[in-house]
């Protein structure tokens, strides 16, 4: 495993801790994302993910344990770590001096790129930037400085590119389209690692899930078999007559306006659910599976730990 | 190179951008000193023979408004990237210690260089000064303002707030430059201020300026240099540990 090549993780990081005075931000961190990941580091605030993605980047400094990007360690081998990665901070800050251009074009220039161009251009469109261009960046909404900063990440290409919250006050419009340009970096090989307090966005693109509380790792696991592990499916259903047939009472969890939730072990069970009703003579008037979200995994993970 | 150049792009653009703050007023509050300094004190002071005293002040204000304006380069743009949070721009990037602090120093030291052209350019409508050796004259700038833009570079690492860096240049940067002789010949003071102001690297700076105007100086330009130089370099090994270890930048 050489630092750089295929079969290094993306991100690996090891034992690490991190003391603010006598908080005791990160307790112990282990994690290793694999290359081409679309990965969720999910939490409650103050978690600490914020910091570790600022270790990560070298914006803050590991008490004790190693960090590596691509193999690069992030501490001694730091300009080849930080030419990997490309980070979006959490906090909306901007430069007052320059418009969105020229400050994509410093950036490029702090990576070593002189004619950058081509690429800037396709960003500012993709991130529909492009009317915005030379607009001064402390004349941007909250919004379109969200998106400068996506775009600052981005200039050098980063195989690593780590989101900080980026749809936080981020219009509906702006994020579905932010997901897209971010979903198609990640087809053509990019790591993506995010946080979100929008469990859903999570839930759809996101293949892998670190759950973090009080500074450790309280889960972390494919999002499937998080979704699988924690909960069960389950069926809602109109029924007519409006009566459910005494054998299917064990399995009832809610009954409102009407409708019956009963949980599943699997989804083949809702076969057998179906022959009960037919035989029972109940019609079943609607029904749609609910399958467990990650909201609900991420409320159960929280209150035991 | 590319992360040097660009970055120095960057400082020299920032003040360019506001050139009436950061050249202009400098250089109009360096024509009200000579006027009040030069006015009240003419005839009665003569340092040098043969050289007027309007004359004599001339390149104490030129080199003090460039110091001064060298200092405020690097450290208002670091405290300001640390206030806005937007230093994190610097800090993502794959910078080396070195590339940072040269870029901020050389950015200092044209800003320097630039309003210190400005006073003298004001002042030749007041007083004619020969130039008698360009070479010191040169190095003297551009060291002296490398001493400020560096120090300017700690001042903005180490204040949290801009009132601990006013602090900063109020107690420290104006005293040393203002007690360097700018407005007096050291040997015009009493025993105790002179053996004093042998300590203060500004004094070196400020007279082997001088020399490079007149032949004339309190100390071999030889000295000064050496003092300058050295105290440069003392404080760029500073600056760059200050910048490997983080300190204040990295948390
Ligand atoms: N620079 C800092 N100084 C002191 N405490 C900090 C600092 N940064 C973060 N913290 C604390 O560390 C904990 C983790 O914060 P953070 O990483 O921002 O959490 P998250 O991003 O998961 O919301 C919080 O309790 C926060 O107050
Ligand atoms: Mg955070």
């Amino acid at each position: 495993m050489t630092p750089g090549g295929d079969h290094v993780p993306a991100i690996r990081v090891q034992g690490v801790h991190k003391h603010f005075g006598s908080l005791h931000a990160l307790r112990g961190v282990d994690l290793a994302i694999e290359q081409g990941e679309f990965f969720a580091l999910l939490g409650p605030n103050g978690a600490g993910k914020t910091t570790l993605i600022s270790i990560l980047a070298g914006l803050a400094r590991a008490d004790e344990g190693r960090v590596e990007i691509l193999g690069f360690d992030v501490r001694h081998d730091y300009r080849r770590a930080r030419r990997a990665l490309g980070v979006v901070p959490q906090e909306l800050v901007f430069d007052p001096f320059f418009t969105v251009r020229e400050f994509l074009t410093l950036q490029s220039g702090y990576y070593g790129l002189r004619h950058n161009e081509a690429w800037i251009e396709e960003l500012l469109h993709h991130l529909d930037l492009t009317p915005k261009a030379d607009t001064n960046m402390r004349n941007l909404s909250g919004g379109m400085k969200r998106r400068a900063l996506v775009a600052q990440a981005l200039v050098h290409k980063p195989p690593v590119i780590v989101l900080d919250e980026p749809t936080s006050g981020v219009d509906v419009e702006l994020r579905h389209s932010l997901w897209q340009f971010i979903q198609r970096l990640n087809r053509e090989g990019h790591t993506i690692v995010l946080t979100t307090h929008y469990l859903e966005e999570a839930q759809n693109l996101c293949t892998r899930v670190a759950m973090l509380k009080h500074g450790g790792i309280v889960a972390l696991d494919a999002t499937e078999s998080l979704l699988r592990a924690t909960q069960e499916p389950s069926l809602r259903l109109t029924l007519v007559p409006d009566r459910l047939p005494p054998s299917l009472a064990p399995r009832l969890t809610l009954q409102e306006k009407g409708v019956y939730t009963l949980s599943l072990r699997d989804y083949a069970q809702t076969e057998e659910v179906l022959r009960v009703l037919r035989e029972a003579g109940v019609r079943v008037a609607d029904m749609s599976v609910e399958r467990p979200d990650l909201e609900d995994v991420f409320v159960q993970i929280m209150s035991r730990h | 190179m590319q992360g040097f150049s660009t970055l120095l792009y960057k400082e020299l653009l920032r003040f360019w951008k506001v050139g009436f703050q950061t050249i202009l007023a400098p250089v109009v509050t360096a024509l009200l000193y000579l006027l009040i300094f030069s006015h009240a004190l003419k005839g009665r002071v003569q340092i040098y023979p043969g050289v007027s005293y309007t004359a004599f002040l001339v390149p104490g204000l030129v080199m003090m408004s460039a110091l001064q304006n060298a200092f405020a380069n690097s450290s208002s743009s670091l405290i300001q990237s640390k206030v806005m949070g937007n230093v994190v721009f610097l800090l993502l990037p794959p910078l080396s210690y070195p590339e940072i602090f040269l870029a901020y120093t050389t950015a200092a030291v044209i800003r320097g260089v630039i309003v210190g052209l400005g006073v003298f350019a004001v002042t030749l409508a007041f007083t004619h000064l020969p130039v008698r050796e360009p070479l010191w004259l040169a190095a003297f700038a551009v060291l002296g303002c490398s001493i400020l833009g560096a120090a300017g570079i700690v001042a903005g690492i180490w204040a949290d707030k801009f009132d601990q860096l006013a602090a900063f240049q109020n107690f420290i940067i104006v005293p040393l430059t203002f007690l360097s002789g700018v407005f007096y010949s050291i040997h015009s003071l009493p025993a105790f201020w002179q053996a004093l102001s042998r300590f203060n690297p500004f004094f070196y700076v400020i007279d082997g300026f001088r020399y490079g105007f007149f032949g004339l100086s309190d100390v071999s330009p030889w000295t000064s240099f050496g003092v300058v130089f050295g105290f440069f370099l003392a404080l760029s090994l500073l600056t760059l540990q200050l910048l490997r270890s983080g300190y204040k930048l990295r948390f």
